[in-house]
């Protein structure tokens, strides 16, 4: 533990150097920079360091050899002096010409920061409480990014499951996918709370705002994949939304996307076939799939016991709502509830919403028996 | 606490100080009632600046519990001790109570015992005023920490409460807002019997000019307060009415913004930040003269320092927001006028330096925590420097930097200011010197672990570890563990200064009137103990 900390301080005092040997994750700077922004940020980030590391040995050089000299123990008798004009206007002045120095090069940063025309992909980010939902604008790609890391490693004292696994909390089961060396502009909302985009290896870190539409962008240099978090508190799995962005040659981003548009069609047309208003479907076929379609998008706030949190999440096992008439249930999943965490879920498909209410209605002590089929769903849709 | 006997020693004419005044009636006439009902009734600034003390030093253990909670569960990666919600609530809640139950209330404190004291006043202005301001804050705190046990428990929307998180919290939201609604009111009063009692009611003599600058700094401070308390008043109303009243200021769906709120919030959060370091500004400028036995290097220019600090903290909410996506020009003069409070602060750090320089210098412990001020808060600074410049501090938003700056500002700042003033005054409080030997182990305990604790979170949060979560990926597992073992040490060496703090209560070396023997100002005039009522006449100070 010493040895780690004295290497830290050493590291702090020469980070520049650090940083040029290294291309592995630094415990102690910045991560490696991947695009021009994140260079920038990063020679910022030293130059600053370095002015601060100046400053500091100066100016407590000076109180150190006043604490070891001008003390009573060696008989230091004390001068009376105090006011002096020119040294008061002088360390007035030179603090000010040093930050001058300091604002000129980030404040060419900035401006290139905020420079989001021409981009060539063109992404939006999403979040939801707690997941990051993606749709390329031009391409017509749109998928949602969960955390990939297995739930039983985040749980309990299984350590040893979680130190194999490199990208515990890091790993998302669909990653975003861009070209490399391409503008990619990303713009941000949110579904219900304050959410925040960030990659630090790209230098991107944009707030995504509930109604209202932000954005930033990147340009890769390298192929790879780069792995950031949501950076704003929205409520419980704040800590468990995580982002990660495959960098990749223009050549297999083409085939991604092809390969990704036709996945969204197979999954289209198998919604399509199970929304069939002919198809009769059974209670236990539902039950099955609002399992699937509870865990993904119920569970984290609704528990998989049902019994939510109490106070925070209301229980459903029981719940009035859900044993009471279906109808009001599916308007409360179609359209949220305000004031609550409860969001609109209007993107599920009708089968899927219909599935889950079926679920709910007849999992854990709820025992209604009533099958809500999609065809329900959808007349209920506004 | 303490029982303050009556001093019965100087009737006439008692020729003490440099002043040759009288000063330090006896109290014959002193009638108030004794026991319990001496606390809840009284009007008196010492015993009310004795009560702020112990709230705060409660909640500050209260505040501190939370803190090695949240800590224990980062101990290691995964979820070992406490489920995310309730972390959320930890962190939150040790936010709320250390900024409005510990380190505002010292200052509060320490302004009522010291500032008629220091001024020659007899007490403070309103004195029944005085009263209700402090006896607002005991149920503040009883509804922040009940909130842990309602439905859904405490809030876990960040101390910042930023909406729209926090309309979907649960009832102890609401509690969180009452209380601060209660210890927003409790601070606009003492802020105004503040700068009543300083305007108005200075010995002859004693021109703005000639005020010791812990005065100073909490003339300044009390504006601030004054300024900025109806500002956090009106953003948690607001949240209120959203809540359960059908308003949509911060809902975007109904037409409202969820930015106005954090706009709101850090135009009163940036002053707050001031409000919370200037009067440990104010302490240190006091003791490091007395210790370097010389006076104040640039008493002027400290106070327009402190005056530009506080006008500047008006003007740079901003960059507590440069992630939400303003335009580059806000951006731009948000960084500029953050860069420049480096201007003033620098001067103060200077001047304190320039103070020490050819002094006499001795290390007693409040000296030591005034040093230790200089040089850690300096840190904190120059974090808020790097923090200062938008690029960089996009990147490191709401990373466990900000964390570590924060924390270089709040703790190694105010609270190293807080614990060096109660080393400085406390022999004039009790009458009695404090263990000096233990002091230093209490600062020297204090200074190691509270570096062991946050210097690390400096690299985890370069390294890319975002603040306010429960778990974290395993290149953070070190960092943290040095942490949490940091904040234990300092947790427990607390409890050290507590028994410093009762043992000079109850016994210790008879303090002289001048405990310091570089100690210049009106309180070292008076005996030690203060008598229960000091200066009923003026002194003259020339």
């Amino acid at each position: 533990m010493t040895r780690k900390l004295g290497s830290a301080l050493a590291a702090l005092a020469m980070t520049p150097v650090a940083a040029a040997a290294a291309e592995m994750p630094s415990q102690y700077n910045l991560q490696p920079p991947q695009s021009i922004i994140a260079h920038q940020i990063y020679d910022l980030h030293t130059l600053i360091m370095w002015i601060i590391v100046g400053i500091f040995v100066v100016v407590f050089g000076v109180m150190a050899v006043a604490i070891v000299k001008h003390r009573k123990s060696l008989g230091h008798k004390a001068e009376q002096f105090h006011e002096n004009t020119t040294v008061e206007i002088i360390w007035t002045v030179i603090p000010f010409i040093i930050l001058i120095g300091m604002a000129y090069p980030a404040t060419k940063t900035v401006i290139a920061m905020k420079d989001t025309s021409n981009p060539d992909i063109t992404i939006k980010a999403t979040g939801y409480q707690w997941k990051w939902g993606y749709d390329y604008l031009q391409e017509g790609v749109s998928f949602y990014s969960n955390l990939g890391t297995p739930r039983d490693q985040i749980d309990g004292h299984n350590n040893s499951a979680r130190a194999a696994n490199a990208n515990y909390l890091l790993e998302v089961d669909n990653p975003v996918v861009v070209p490399v060396g391409k503008k990619v502009r990303i713009i941000t909302t949110a579904n219900d709370v304050i959410h925040a985009w960030w990659v630090p290896a790209l230098g991107v870190k944009q707030d995504a705002i509930p109604g209202f539409v932000r954005d930033t962008w990147f340009k890769a240099d390298k192929v790879g994949t780069y792995r950031g978090q949501c950076a704003e508190l929205c409520g419980k799995d704040h800590g468990f939304m995580p982002i990660v962005v495959e960098v990749v040659e223009q050549e297999k981003y083409n085939q991604w996307v092809a390969s990704a548009k036709q996945k969204m069609g197979e999954a289209a047309a198998a919604t399509k076939a199970a929304a069939d208003p002919a198809k009769q479907w059974t209670l236990e076929e539902l039950h099955a799939q609002g399992a699937k379609v509870f865990a993904a998008n119920c569970q984290a706030c609704h528990q998989a016991t049902g019994m939510g949190i109490p106070g925070t999440f209301p229980a459903l096992a029981g719940s009035k709502v859900v044993t009471g008439p279906e109808e009001e249930q599916i308007r409360i999943v179609l359209n949220g509830k305000p004031g609550t965490a409860m969001q609109p879920f209007k993107h599920l498909s009708d089968v899927e919403i219909a599935s889950v209410v079926t679920y709910t209605r007849n999992n854990w002590t709820n025992k209604t028996g009533d099958v809500t089929t999609p065809a329900e769903v959808k007349a209920l849709r506004k | 606490m303490e029982a303050r006997t009556p001093q019965h020693a100087h009737t006439g004419d008692h020729p003490v100080g440099h002043g040759g005044h009288t000063a330090g009636h006896d109290d014959h006439h002193a009638h108030h009632p004794t026991g319990f009902m001496r606390w809840v009734t009284t009007t008196n600034h010492k015993d009310i600046g004795t009560l702020y003390l112990w709230f705060s030093f409660s909640m500050f253990i209260v505040g501190g519990i939370l803190a090695l909670m949240l800590r224990t569960e980062l101990f290691q990666p995964g979820l070992q001790l406490w489920e995310p919600h309730f972390f959320n609530q930890l962190t939150t809640m040790h936010g709320l109570i250390m900024v409005f139950g510990a380190i505002m209330p010292a200052f509060v404190g320490f302004a009522n015992w010291q500032i008629p004291l220091m001024i020659g006043a007899p007490d403070m202005a309103f004195a029944r005023m005085n009263n209700w301001s402090f006896w607002l804050l005991p149920p503040a705190a009883i509804l922040l920490v009940l909130s842990f046990f309602v439905p859904g428990g405490a809030t876990a929307a960040g101390w910042t409460l930023y909406a729209p998180l926090s309309t979907q919290m649960g009832p102890g939201m609401d509690l969180a807002i009452f209380a601060l609604h209660i210890m927003g009111a409790s601070s606009i009063m003492g802020s105004i019997n503040i700068v009543t009692t300083i305007l108005n009611m200075r010995a002859p003599g004693m021109t703005l000019m000639k005020m010791p600058l812990f005065v100073w700094t909490w003339l300044i401070t009390a504006y601030l307060l004054i300024a900025v308390m109806p500002v956090l008043a009106g953003a948690i109303t607001m949240v209120l009415t959203d809540r359960h009243f059908g308003t949509n200021f911060f809902n975007a769906a109904g037409g409202g913004d969820p930015v106005m709120f954090q706009h709101i919030f850090w135009f009163f959060g940036h002053p707050e930040v001031y409000i919370m370091i200037l009067p440990a500004f104010g302490i240190v400028s006091q003791i490091i003269p007395t210790f370097s036995r010389k006076p104040l290097f640039g008493y002027s220019s400290m106070v327009y320092a402190t005056a530009s600090i506080a006008i500047l903290s008006f003007i740079v909410w901003a960059h507590h927001m440069f992630t939400v996506g303003m335009t580059a020009a806000a951006q731009l003069f948000f960084m500029y006028a953050t860069m420049l409070i480096a201007v003033p602060t620098g001067v103060k750090v200077f001047n304190w330096i320039a103070t020490m320089w050819k002094g006499a210098m001795t290390f007693e412990t409040p000296m030591l925590f005034a040093i230790g001020f200089v040089f850690v808060f300096s840190m904190g600074g120059f974090t808020g420097l790097v923090l200062a410049i938008t690029p960089v501090d996009i990147q490191l938003q709401d990373t466990y930097y900000v964390v570590a700056h924060f924390h270089y500002v709040l703790v190694a700042g105010s609270l190293f200011a807080i614990f060096g003033g109660i080393y400085y005054w406390i022999p004039k409080w009790t009458g009695h010197m404090y263990n000096e030997q233990l002091g230093k182990i209490h600062f020297w305990l204090t200074m190691i672990f509270f570096n062991v604790t946050f210097f690390p979170m400096h690299f985890t949060g370069l390294a890319g570890m975002p603040r306010r979560i429960p778990d974290y990926s395993l290149q953070f597992a070190d960092f943290n563990m040095l942490s949490t073992v940091g904040a234990f040490g300092f947790g427990l060496s607390q409890l050290l200064f507590l028994y410093i703090v009762l043992k000079c209560i109850g016994s210790g070396a008879k303090s002289p009137d001048r405990s310091w023997e570089g100690a210049e100002g009106l309180e070292w005039t008076v005996p030690s103990p203060a008598p229960y009522h000091t200066f009923e006449t003026p002194p003259v100070v020339k």
